[in-house]
């Protein structure tokens, strides 16, 4: 009991200094001149119930942690109450239809602003999808990943507005022109330890945001780029002769293209433009979805994961782990061109204050979250964090603070995230 | 030609300046590595709040009407440490001490939800607004001719100077004299060995974080009252910086953070000097990864043998 | 078909390995013995390629490999275990001989992506070749499990048959009855006689369990603190004193 009333009054000490200077005193500036102002008097009374809340746990933690454990066998992950493996199996197909098809219907059930919102959760899937590739399957921890996202941005920000490039043109050069810089940038430093690799992309993704933000005559600086057009649907012509255009999803269209409700002889709707980018948007994540399957379950996804356990065992049979781990980060790379691509095409205007670091953070958030690995998990991930702080308006001030602390949680209790990646079942044939 | 020389060495002052204080933050990088092998993440934060706290400190002490220098210094230093170092304590604790052995990979994200949320405790408890506090020291010798360009070395960077070389001098006599200057050692050898020996390695490790912290927090109040200004996102850019100034030097080494520190600072002063300020950023970034590409043991430290 | 001449390895101001040179010809099964810490497992990374030799030759298939990537050396078909296992723990045991086939399978993307018959094919032979070596060693009941949950006795064959997938020429084994019991080590004895007799592969072998090097080797070369101390059949290594010496000291 001695021992513990002193960790107590540690831990109470402790959790004291943590709070008090900083929740109850501000520097502020009153006129001209900088004052220590304390907080409102309820700020006092939540600082003392989280000391006193702290001491007494420490002070009994032992009767605490006993009556936990009979109250709960074992903490786990939320597989622990989803259902077993065999009805799982039965429900994951009419499960994914049903998802496929509710996705597919959400723009005309629901209305412009969620719809719109929906669409900026498909970008944040894309890039978690993407980003899972590089450390959730290969292991490599990429803290520059928004790089490659401005790259996607930039690349169709500047061909439109320079060359009056389309975004059915940019969008694949956008994703290539990732992948060249993932390729250019890994060679080098693919070959350091994880958590200098981690410290180096964060720098190269510094270098881009710093770069854009200063070559101001090629990329707008702070001040972005405006003005980008929104994608078009290509559609065949008949009439006055045959050949393919570009419908636009305005009321009047620009030289060469066709506004999509004249076309189809329909009354103007501000509304189809956010449909119409949901659904591209759509397109886009269930393409990434499908190509990552597959990679998954081809030789060079199933080398990114043994690469991922064990690299030593990996040289040993003969396998190139810079090669490996090229690829990984290359493929990652071209997803987040392409998201960045659909991106700028979304806003219209672009500047260096999207691709900052935390929205690396955000993203890398959304990995640990989902589950690393799993993609289904990053799908759910990616909602719930875009989602939540949309909800509740009051939320939004705490969104990163929450995030830090889920991912310092996430760690602690589950790093395989929520929904852990479930390792594809291969049936043999007996002899 | 005097001119030249003049500018030259005023950039050499302003580089030691800001070498040290990377210096003193590369401390807690190199000596967190050097014993769990693992990057603290959220030291930079660590850094920030020793600035926060300083501030407060010095505003604090002059509405009550105390100005003497000393006291201002003894009060502002000792008070940033110590919650700097609660705060090193408490990222140990929750942030790395439950994970450690397992994946390399899962503190570093741990850690790094830990400074994205150390930032925005700050932001959301201060404000997010610049903080900017008058000079509390002020004047300096100026020296070259009398019409003309003239270099300058302030009071502050004096101060920054000996407190540093104080803080250094110190620390070098705790790691090599004192007790648990001793496990420290012998725990950054071999963590195990150490542990079978009767070391408490947990409390080794925590304190290797609580004197990084306390350092950071030195450099904390010493940038700040140089700078005059602080905000909650100074740390991300001041940890990398220093944790570049701790690779460069040789991760793990003491005189090589100290190295490290100089070399980066130096080097950065002379390019936004010389070439433009805006790059400055640019030119400590892409130092660190030719480092690490090319010499990823920095100038000082140990070449590691892979384990198999 | 591996000839080894005067190979050191120094690190720091520690030689580790002083001038070992050793021989594996074809079907061979020649082992490596010495007491802990002799420098036996150093000599395999410099074999493989994991370390740089700081002196001396390697020759596989006539072929100088000191100083090439390990990765290459093992293309080559010279693969190995380790001392303590290393699998893939999170991947199913059949994934890990799976990854073991990269250089066999189509690796072409597009290929992978679009499912062509040509990469299906290329998969299910290597799903076959997998099933067999399960098979041989007895893990066809938990292909489906993941690695790191077997018990380590199958996990010790599983490494085996991980190597074996690739097809190799020679087989490294670094202790690989450390931890088996003894029911376990005559499987892994009868395993090893059968790479060799069955599948014409050399095996170099690492081992501190007598009854299995003696029953097994056709060589046996002796290292103690680094330097090379005897070699021999079986029966000269038994009757050698200085090997007799190295091991139970001197009287």
């Amino acid at each position: 009991m001695r021992n513990n009333l002193s960790s107590a009054l540690f831990a109470a000490g402790v959790t004291f200094i943590l709070s008090f200077p900083l929740m109850g005193l501000q520097l502020t500036t009153e006129g001209v001149n900088l004052i220590v102002a304390t907080s409102p008097a309820a700020t006092f009374g939540y600082i003392a119930a989280g000391v006193l809340a702290v001491f007494f746990v420490q002070l009994f933690k032992e009767q605490i942690l006993a009556q936990l454990g009979k109250a709960k066998p074992r903490p786990g992950t939320i597989s622990n109450f989803l259902p077993t493996d065999a009805t799982r199996a039965k429900l994951i197909k009419p499960g994914v239809l049903l998802i496929i098809l509710g996705a597919l219907m959400w723009p005309f059930i629901m209305e412009r602003g969620a719809t719109d919102l929906a669409t900026l959760v498909l970008i944040y899937v894309m890039l978690g999808l993407g980003l899972n590739i590089v450390v959730g399957l290969a292991g490599l921890l990429d803290l520059g990943y928004v790089a490659f996202y401005a790259v996607g941005a930039y690349t169709y920000a500047l061909l439109a507005q320079d060359f009056g490039w389309s975004f059915w043109a940019c969008l694949p050069l956008g994703g290539l022109l990732a992948a060249l810089f993932g390729f250019l940038l890994g060679f080098p430093v693919l070959r350091l330890r994880g958590d200098y690799l981690a410290i180096v992309t964060l720098g190269f993704g510094e270098i881009i945001r710093i770069l854009l933000n200063n070559l101001t005559d090629l990329t707008g600086g702070p001040n972005g780029i405006g003005g980008i057009p929104k994608p078009t649907l290509p559609a065949i012509q008949t009439d006055p002769e045959f050949s393919v255009v570009g419908l636009e999803f305005t009321r009047r269209a620009s030289e060469g293209n066709v506004p999509f409700h004249e076309f189809f002889g329909m009354s103007y709707d501000p509304a189809s433009k956010v449909v119409f980018l949901y659904l591209l948007a759509l397109l886009l994540v269930f393409l990434t979805l499908f190509v990552i399957r597959r990679l998954i379950r081809m030789p060079v996804g199933r080398a990114w994961e043994a690469l991922r356990e064990d690299e030593i065992a990996c040289r040993s049979l003969g396998l190139n782990r810079t090669a490996i781990k090229l690829s990984a980060f290359t493929m990652g790379a071209a997803f987040a061109g392409f998201a960045g691509c659909f991106f700028a095409a979304r806003q219209g205007f672009i500047n260096p204050e999207s691709f900052v670091f935390k929205e690396s953070v955000i993203i890398l958030a959304i990995v640990v979250l989902g589950g690393m690995g799993s993609q289904i998990g990053v799908i759910l991930a990616a909602i719930l964090i875009t989602i939540l702080p949309e909800l509740a308006r009051e939320f939004q001030e705490y969104r990163e603070l929450m995030f830090g602390l889920m991912m310092v949680v996430m760690m602690i209790w589950s790093p395989q995230g929520l929904l852990p990646m479930k390792r594809p079942h291969i049936e043999l044939k007996q002899e | 030609m005097l001119e030249v020389t003049l500018y030259f060495v005023q950039q050499l002052i302003n580089g030691i300046t800001i070498g040290s204080t990377y210096a003193l933050i590369a401390i807690g990088y190199t000596m967190v590595y050097g014993i769990i092998g693992m990057i603290n993440f959220a030291h930079g934060e660590v850094y920030m709040i020793g600035t926060y706290i300083a501030f407060m400190a010095i505003t604090g002490l002059s509405m009550l009407g105390i100005e003497f220098l000393p006291i201002v210094f003894a009060v502002a230093l000792i008070s940033s440490m110590l919650v700097s170092s609660t705060f090193g304590l408490a990222i140990e604790r929750v942030a790395y001490r439950p994970l450690r052995g397992g994946n390399r990979l899962i503190p570093l994200i741990s850690a790094i939800g830990m400074s994205f949320f150390l930032q925005n405790y700050v932001r959301i408890s201060q404000g997010a607004r610049d903080i900017a506090m008058p000079s509390v020291v002020t004047g300096g010798w100026n020296f070259g001719p009398e019409h003309g360009f003239q270099a300058s070395i302030s009071y502050m960077q004096i101060i920054i100077f000996i407190a540093t070389f104080i803080s250094m001098t110190a620390l070098t006599l705790f790691i090599s004299r004192s007790r648990l200057g001793r496990a420290c050692r012998a725990t950054a050898q071999d963590l195990k060995m150490a542990g079978l020996l009767g070391i408490n390695t947990n409390n080794v490790i925590a304190a290797t974080f609580v004197i990084g912290a306390a350092l950071a927090a030195v450099a904390g109040t010493l940038l700040g009252m140089y700078y005059g200004v602080a905000n909650a996102y100074i740390g991300f850019l001041a940890g990398l910086k220093a944790f570049t100034a701790a690779v460069l030097g040789g991760i793990g080494s003491l005189p090589g953070a100290m190295l490290g520190g100089l070399i980066l600072g130096i080097s950065e002063s002379m390019t936004a000097a010389y070439f433009s300020t805006e790059y400055k950023d640019v030119v400590s970034f892409g130092l660190l990864v030719l480092i690490l590409l090319f010499k990823p043991t920095g100038i000082l430290g140990k070449p590691e043998v892979e384990k198999i | 078909m591996l000839s080894v001449r005067e190979l050191s390895m120094r690190f720091g101001g520690l030689l580790a390995v002083n001038g070992v040179s050793l021989d594996v010809n074809e079907r061979e099964i020649i082992s490596v013995i010495g007491p802990n810490g002799a420098g036996k497992t150093t000599v395999f990374n410099c074999i493989s390629g994991f370390y740089k030799p700081t002196a001396g030759e390697v020759k596989f298939q006539g072929k100088a490999i000191q100083g090439m990537p390990d990765f290459k050396i093992s293309r080559l078909g010279m693969v190995r275990t380790f001392q303590h296992v290393r699998l893939f723990n999170s991947m199913t045991v059949i994934e890990n001989l799976l990854v073991a086939q990269h250089r066999h399978v189509n690796t072409n993307l597009l290929s992978g992506l679009l499912k062509t018959p040509s990469f299906r094919k290329k998969e299910s032979e290597a799903m076959e070749r997998a099933a067999y070596w399960l098979k041989k060693v007895d893990l066809l009941s938990v292909a489906n499990r993941e690695a790191g949950n077997l018990a380590y006795g199958q996990q010790r064959r599983l490494e085996i048959a991980r190597c074996m997938v690739t097809e190799p020429s020679l087989l490294m084994l670094d202790e690989p009855a450390a931890g088996l019991n003894p029911k376990e080590t005559r499987d892994l004895d009868e395993l090893i006689v059968s790479l060799k007799h069955d599948y014409n592969v050399s095996v170099l072998l690492i081992e501190h369990d007598m009854g299995l090097v003696m029953g097994i080797s056709d060589r046996i070369y002796v290292v103690s603190q680094g330097t090379p101390l005897a070699q021999g059949s079986p029966d000269d290594i038994k009757a050698n004193p200085d090997v007799i010496k190295a091991y139970l000291g001197e009287e």
